[in-house]
């Protein structure tokens, strides 16, 4: 997987760093905090939450226990309504096929509505090498690409930024890139939004390519769906006269019928609401409706791999609502960029190093940016475990095994340095083989909150040392999870 | 081997180990939510769209054309986008120029055009959403799009459903579709929600019935 984050330092150091920015801590801390009271309220106005979660996660592991059937069906379906399928391995195929379809419409500049997929890729990077530019329209992509700076969310990827942080690039760096900022721009919200507007309407009006992603695939119609506040992604997919999506092979649902799950499931998770402003759905081309061009890029780029391991593939059920960030107490303090990838927090810390497997640095420490405390599974509307993934990956990375590289198999050899973890590993693996030894442990930890220390004693030190331990949980999680019966009783 | 060979070539093997059962998905969501009288979901429906900062008005059928051209008024439109199916009488009353929908017009066109109006296929009152399939009375999906003001003409109670599972089994996925809850907005700034980035950033919601006419908030 190209696009990750060149030079980034592993997990501890690039969060020390940002653990000592108040800044940045103070503008994470209340975001994360805002967001996530008010998904506790927007969940709660739902009875059948716990059935739309677990509905949402049949359908996606069902999905992906028959991916090749449904990959084969969406691709007949799209072209059936009039679209063209492309299938691209990896990032740099993925970046080449795009490329090459730009610059068959002769065009040598595009609008993007906000992709993951094609933040994962480099997509952007790859088009300016060969003199293209992307321009990306979500607001807070804008903010983050005249910045140049990196995304910190997945659901607001300048979440890292203040206004007067945010007014300062746009009076310098909007006239590089096309309409300046007006004369004497405050930092008002509604002032900075207004001149993204102005700043973009000039793109879009005239643009003649579009790239996106989309949130779902649904095979039996050949339907993409983009779900989206700003009405960037709607101008995207309607406006130009060429659209790419770029999308990642997870991204199906078998029928039209499932969207029912996570039209309500992924508005209430992300920005807690009760739906987003937009939803625009496409089924190939419509005459004199939109793009009459439509090419669909079904990206791998490591989610095979992922899937042929039976306890990570999980990770491949998730819908992107970034639900999972704002509960763990590490991303909260060590911001989106100590991830060193497009997919940060929790998904992040399980996702990056499967889909690119745990060679370098970051990737094999990713695994460790957590505390399992649990938080993350609690909220996760596709009930992905993320912290059985961290654990199940941990133990990978120290104790080398069986994995899928690129579709072979090939056996990982135990990490070096990590001696701590690996001392830390067996003291887990021994808890996790003595359950009664687990709950105890996290009980006490629990009813001593108080008292706990700033840093870990003994072989957790060295991981301490770079970490703020956070507060432990009012509840256990297995606790909650024995009240609720499983988070079916839909308790808190 | 072509790419997609490869890719469903590791997908099957990575799901080689895996017994293949097909358990049917088990939906015990709810199809919809409470136990609503049909008045009280079109209530419901006005209620949601307003607290995502629609502005909705309430007439019948008689009324629309002197709501649609008071709305008009109001707002200093001159010109007005009309799909092509829009009933004719609804506009009757308007000073603003019609302009109608057209494959060639572009979009720095319709970006001087001040207000359209269309109908809609499906509103969901659970969530206060309206739903634009692009049939001859709602036109292509940029008319709705580019003009700051949209004004969404909702037949109630026929073409109003409670939930998201409704609004779904009504709805042709070939056509293209856009779902509205509100205009369009951001909180990509510290969080503080700013209407209309993008999109129009006044919705106006008329819904049309023979209840008497009342305005819900404007
Ligand atoms: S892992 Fe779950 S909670 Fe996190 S972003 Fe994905 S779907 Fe949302």
């Amino acid at each position: 997987m190209s696009g990750t984050f060149v030079g980034m330092p592993a997990f501890p150091e690039a969060a020390h760093e940002a653990v000592n920015n108040p800044t940045l801590r103070g503008n994470l801390r209340h975001a994360t905090h805002t967001i996530r009271a008010k998904r506790e309220k927007a969940v709660a106005e739902v009875s059948d939450w716990a059935q739309l979660r677990e509905a949402g996660k049949q359908i996606k592991d069902h999905t992906l226990r028959h991916l090749d059937r449904y990959l084969v069906q969406l691709e007949e379906s799209v072209m059936a309504a009039g679209g063209t399928v492309h299938w691209a391995a990896d990032a740099d195929e993925a970046n080449d096929i795009v490329t090459q379809l730009v610059k068959m419409t002769g065009e040598s500049e595009v609008v993007k509505v906000k992709s993951m997929a094609t933040q994962e890729i480099g997509l952007n990077e790859a088009l300016e090498a060969e003199g293209i530019r992307a321009y990306e329209t979500d607001l807070a992509e804008l903010i983050v690409q005249l910045g140049k700076d990196r995304p910190s969310h997945i659901l607001v990827p300048a979440i890292h930024r203040n206004r007067g942080e945010i007014r300062d690039i746009f009076e310098r760096e909007m006239s590089e890139w096309g309409r300046p900022a007006p004369e004497g721009l405050s930092d008002t919200p509604a002032e900075l939004a207004e001149a993204a507007r102005l700043h973009l309407r000039e793109k879009f009006l005239r643009a003649k390519v579009g790239i996106s992603g989309a949130n779902f695939m649904v095979a039996d119609t050949g339907t993409l769906v983009v779900v989206e506040s700003e009405g960037n992604g709607r101008m995207c997919l309607t406006l130009p006269e060429t659209l790419i999506s770029v999308v990642g092979i997870e991204k199906i649902v078998p029928t039209w019928q499932d969207l029912e799950v996570f039209l309500q499931t992924l508005p209430r998770s992300s920005t807690a609401e009760r739906m987003n402003p937009y939803t625009s759905t496409w089924t190939g081309t419509t005459d004199e409706d939109g793009p009459g061009t439509f090419h669909l890029v079904l990206l791998d780029n490591g989610r095979s791999d992922t899937l042929a391991d039976e306890v990570g593939r999980q990770a491949l059920r998730c819908i992107r609502c970034s639900a999972c960030l704002n509960v763990c107490p590490v991303y909260e303090r060590a911001g989106g960029h100590a991830y060193g990838s497009v997919y940060p927090g929790p998904i992040g810390a399980i996702l990056s190093p499967q889909l690119r497997g745990t060679g370098s640095e970051i990737d094999a420490s990713l695994p460790y940016a957590s505390t399992l405390c649990g938080a993350c599974y609690e909220v996760c509307p596709v009930a992905i475990d993320i912290p059985e993934v961290l654990v199940h990956l941990r133990e990978r990375i120290v104790q080398g095994g069986p994995v899928v590289h690129e579709g072979n198999k090939v056996v990982l050899k135990p990490a070096k340095g990590h001696a701590a973890e690996r001392a830390a590993m067996r003291a887990a693996r021994w808890a996790f083989a003595h359950p009664g030894a687990l709950r105890t442990g996290q009980r006490l930890a629990s009813r001593t909150r108080r008292l706990h220390p700033r840093t870990l004693p003994g072989p957790g030190k060295a991981w301490s040392d770079t970490r703020d331990l956070p507060p432990v949980p009012a509840e256990p999680f297995r606790d909650w999870w024995q009240r609720t019966g499983g988070g079916k009783e839909g308790g808190k | 081997m072509s790419s997609r060979e490869r890719i469903l070539g590791r997908v099957r093997r990575a799901l080689a180990d895996s017994p293949g059962e097909d358990t049917p998905i088990e939906r015990a969501y709810l199809r919809e939510h409470g136990d609503r009288s049909v008045e009280q979901t079109v209530e419901l429906l006005a209620e949601n769209l307003a607290d995502y900062r629609a502005i909705v008005h309430r007439c019948t059928a008689a009324d629309l054309p002197a709501t649609l051209a008071g709305m008009l008024a109001a707002r200093g439109a001159k010109t007005v986008l009309v799909p092509p199916g829009l009933e004719q009488a609804w506009l009757a009353d308007a000073d603003a120029e019609q302009i109608p929908d057209r494959a060639v017009t572009t979009p720095h066109e319709l970006d001087r055009i001040d207000s359209v109006v269309t109908a809609c296929a499906v509103a969901v009152a659970e969530t206060g959403t309206i739903v634009l399939d692009g049939g001859p009375d709602q036109g292509r999906r940029r008319i709705t799009l580019v003009p700051d003001h949209h004004i969404c003409v909702v037949r109630v109670p026929d073409q109003v459903v409670s939930s998201i599972p409704q609004a779904l089994e009504q709805l042709d996925p070939a056509r293209p579709l856009t779902w509205i809850s509100g205009p369009s907005a951001t909180s990509d700034i510290e969080l503080d929600r700013v209407e209309g980035v993008h999109g129009p950033r006044t919705l106006e919601v008329v819904l049309v019935g023979s209840q008497s006419s009342a305005e819900v908030n404007s």
